[in-house]
């Protein structure tokens, strides 16, 4: 599918999220659960996309110490646990991987 | 100064601090869009047309793994799922307004605008002019998101391939998540998705992600409705 048309419909989405009960109101209510479920909403599909990207070499699992993206995950996910600062983390995990790679 | 141009005024105002985080969220952005293999036109316009941070750096990731259409819109539908929550927040101060101000609030309702803005209501009630005050807050938060985002697009295209920069997208979503598991249901909602992404890594057409994320939510809601 053309990118252009993936945003537009990604953008169309977004906005009729953000509009639908601004123009409902009165007539439909968030259910509990799903607000609930809400919360978990960005750890999930975050994590969805982590595991992967720090696991995953040529489509195989590759749990070896010659994977060097995931020792640079490890310890982008120290530095975000002890700094919780998004720059400090993507520079703590971008160091180790150059760092890595040389060695 | 009339009582509306006074709103915006403080919507502005109340929304600064929130642009200081923003502005280098949004460089990050434009840089990452660009290095996972967006055009810059591509880069810059997602910024205004999903204009909706965490969802756009999913997108480019996704569409950096070239995964197909379908699962790359239902992915920015989940992530953008709760701007319903904002949505219901909002709808009963919003009510009497114009559907012309209804669509072009919706348009700027982001988390940092919704955030000042519903402080606001709840502190003043809805007058004649206080919609201003959303406005004034998603508008600011509009204009300094295509500004960082064009930063982000210029520095990106001087920084070489051999920097290996696309790797700085997962670095972000670590930076995201990590701060947020502060109890069980969190982690355990983020290591089942994890791991069920592992296992369903080799379905077709990127499903295992949502199927992933499916989980994760599941299984931190449920977790949460048994404590």
């Amino acid at each position: 599918m053309n990118i252009w048309l993936i945003m537009f419909i990604g953008g169309l989405t977004t906005f009729g999220m953000r509009f639908s009960l601004i123009f409902l109101f009165g007539r439909f209510e968030v259910p509990e659960t799903m607000r609930k479920a809400l919360h978990y909403v960005p750890p999930a599909v975050l994590s969805a996309i982590i595991f992967p990207e720090l696991l995953y070499r040529a489509n195989s699992l590759d749990l070896s110490f010659d994977n060097v993206r995931l020792f640079a995950g490890i310890i982008a996910i120290l530095a975000a646990w002890f700094t919780k600062n998004t720059l400090l983390t993507i520079l703590a995990g971008m160091i180790a991987l150059l760092i890595l790679q040389l060695i | 100064m009339s009582e509306a141009r006074r709103n915006f005024i403080e919507g502005v105002r109340a929304e600064f601090p929130l642009l200081v985080g923003v502005f280098p969220f949004g460089m990050i952005y434009g840089t990452l869009a660009l290095k996972a293999g967006l055009s810059t036109l591509a880069s810059q316009f997602m910024s205004s047309i999903v204009f909706a941070g965490s969802s756009q750096f999913v997108a480019a990731q996704l569409i950096h793994d070239e995964a197909p259409g379908f699962v790359i819109i239902v992915t920015i539908a989940v992530v953008n799922l709760r701007h319903m929550l904002y949505s219901a927040s909002l709808a009963p101060y919003l009510k009497n307004l114009s559907l012309k101000w209804k669509v072009i609030l919706s348009y700027f309702l982001t988390d940092e605008a919704y955030a000042p803005s519903i402080l606001n209501y709840e502190a003043e009630g809805v007058t004649p002019t206080n919609h201003w005050f959303l406005l004034g807050a998603g508008f600011s938060l509009w204009f300094i998101w295509q500004i960082s985002t064009a930063i982000g697009i210029f520095l990106g295209t001087a920084i070489p391939e051999s920097w290996s920069l696309d790797f700085a997208l997962p670095l972000t979503f670590i930076a995201m998540v990590v701060p947020a598991l502060k109890n069980r249901p969190m982690i355990a909602a983020a290591l089942t998705a994890g791991i069920v992404a592992l296992l369903a890594y080799s379905l077709p057409f990127k499903l295992g992600l949502i199927l992933a994320a499916l989980a994760g939510i599941a299984v931190g809601t449920i977790m949460e409705s048994r404590k």
